[in-house]
């Protein structure tokens, strides 16, 4: 459902990507591993459009980014890893905001707002302006606004990131509860080990190249997921 | 394949309307711009142009008809002044919004980019123009007064001039880098836009003591602004400041649009990617 396919890129003589490929499928929790610098951040603004490259392809349920973005975008549900949400505007103005950036009638957009943030119990804090919510309460209003259009897949790019261990934990249940109850496709990317259940999907993206591409306890073999990584980033010169 | 918006026309008339609640709610929300943007104006015209009347003579023209007071005559540059910082304003808010993030949610949206720009411009102006009803309005009991119509046929004038000084203002944030430049980019390009205009001295007047300067002040599309402002509140219009204002809107928003396509423009793309993907 996102297929990433030989993508390459540079900022001007530095290059960032190198011939990355991987695919995130329905119903899957995909991890996107590496360390801060491996590309991840560029990755995820190719796969949402913000940039654009020429060298491979990408494309959301079928729909190639380059030729057709906006059937593209349309599926695509978006978690950057800055805080975008406007911090002045209340909860339910900023899902409407996105809504309407996604060409929604306000009243389906209201409907579909109150419905999640009742799930994300965040119903009582609705009417309340985003800055005086915590770091882990707009991290979940963030994802209720990624799925305010219903997309089939899930971007989140480091979503734990600056966020304690309790919220960390919160937001991650949260995401694969999102998986097995909707069939989401989930692209996460991260570089914290315990973030990664065995059965999990894991590309890991080390100095823009993608090293492993397979499920987390085969990257794991019989030691843990951050030694099975050592293992295989250290092969790499830097 | 086609690539199209799903739902339609209506789908196109939501992201414009989201857009613009989002303009409104942050000018109301914002005490203290929108406080601002209104004592400015007035701040010229009550203490500035009061007091400037008794030195500035005026002598008849077109528009007016008869012999105008100074605050008669600075009010369409005054008006012009609340668009200019009006485009600024939102010039500086997407340099902002670019470095927070928030632009991204913006520029992901299926909407071709052109639209959401120019709809985020759009907005902008509508915020701006009526500031300046408002602004009119108080002049007004100042014995300001134009045609009772006039109000009514300045309103395309002040929309087309705001598209193009909010263009402009779009042009400038997709140069600038960082927040920190703008306030320099405001000295260099507002003082000088406002100062080499129409808007506090006939061009005659600036001609007798400076023809460098009146030069300057025909070329400045600031100038066109103002005076297709004045014409329309008089019910008249100016034709050469309207193509002037006209042409330079499209070549501003052009300009702009392909500036914010990181395919396109390598300068603003890489000042993208470097607020995108600082630290990473």
């Amino acid at each position: 459902m996102l297929g990433v396919d030989g993508v390459s890129y540079a900022y001007g003589a530095r290059k960032v990507l190198s011939g990355v490929s991987f695919a995130v499928r329905p119903g899957q929790f995909h991890t996107l591993l590496g360390l801060n610098g491996a590309g991840k951040t560029t990755l995820i603004s190719l796969i949402t459009g913000l940039f654009h490259t020429r060298t491979g392809h990408m494309a959301v349920m079928g729909h190639d980014i380059a030729r057709t973005p906006i059937m593209a975008l349309t599926r695509l549900g978006i978690v950057f890893q800055a805080r975008t949400l406007d911090p002045d505007l209340t909860v339910l103005r900023n899902l409407a905001y996105h809504g309407a950036l996604r060409g929604l009638p306000p009243k389906v957009v209201r409907a579909r707002a109150l419905d999640i943030l009742e799930r994300f119990a965040l119903a009582s804090r609705r009417d309340d302006p985003v800055r005086t919510l915590s770091g882990g309460q707009q991290r979940r209003v963030e994802i209720a606004r990624a799925l305010i259009h219903e997309p089939s897949v899930l971007v989140l790019d480091e979503p734990t990131a600056g966020l304690d261990p309790a919220a960390r934990t919160d937001i991650v249940a949260l995401v694969r509860a999102l998986v097995a109850e909707r069939g989401l496709g989930v692209l996460w990317t991260t570089h914290l080990f315990d973030e990664i259940v065995p059965s999990d999907a894991v590309t890991v993206l080390h100095q823009g190249r993608v090293l492993f591409d397979g499920i987390a306890q085969e990257l794991a073999q019989a030691g843990s997921l951050g030694e099975g990584f050592r293992r295989l980033t250290e092969r790499v010169a830097p | 394949m086609s690539d199209r918006v799903s739902g339609g026309t209506s789908a196109w008339v939501h992201c414009f309307l989201g857009i613009l609640t989002r303009e409104m709610l942050r000018f109301v929300m914002q005490r203290g711009r929108f406080l601002s943007a209104l004592v400015r104006p007035l701040v010229w015209l009550f203490v500035f142009a009061a007091g400037f009347r008794t030195v500035m003579g005026m002598s008849i023209i077109p528009p007016y008809a008869t012999y105008v007071l100074y605050e008669v005559y600075v009010t369409p540059g005054l008006s012009a002044m609340i668009l200019l910082f009006g485009g600024m304003q939102s010039s500086l808010a997407m340099v902002y919004d670019r470095e927070m993030g928030s632009m991204r949610v913006l520029l992901t949206s299926p909407f071709p980019r052109w639209y959401l720009l120019i709809a985020k411009l759009v907005a902008g102006v509508i915020v701006a123009v009526a500031q300046v009803y408002v602004f009119l309005a108080i002049a007004w009991f100042w014995e300001v007064k134009a045609p009772a119509f006039g109000y009514l046929t300045a309103l395309p004038a002040l929309i087309l001039s705001g598209v193009m000084l909010g263009a402009i203002g779009l042009l400038l944030s997709s140069m600038i880098k960082q927040l920190e430049n703008f306030a320099s980019v405001m000295n260099f390009v507002i003082f000088p836009m406002f100062f080499t205009s129409s808007a506090l001295y006939p061009i005659w007047k600036i001609e007798e003591s400076s023809p460098l300067l009146a030069f300057i002040c025909r070329f400045n599309p600031f100038t066109h602004a103002v005076e297709l402002i004045r014409f329309a509140l008089y019910n008249e219009v100016a034709w050469t400041s309207l193509a002037v204002v006209a042409g330079a809107s499209l070549v501003a928003l052009a300009w702009s649009v392909s500036a914010y396509n990181p395919a396109r423009s390598a300068a603003t793309f890489r000042a993208l990617a470097r607020n995108y993907t600082n630290g990473h």
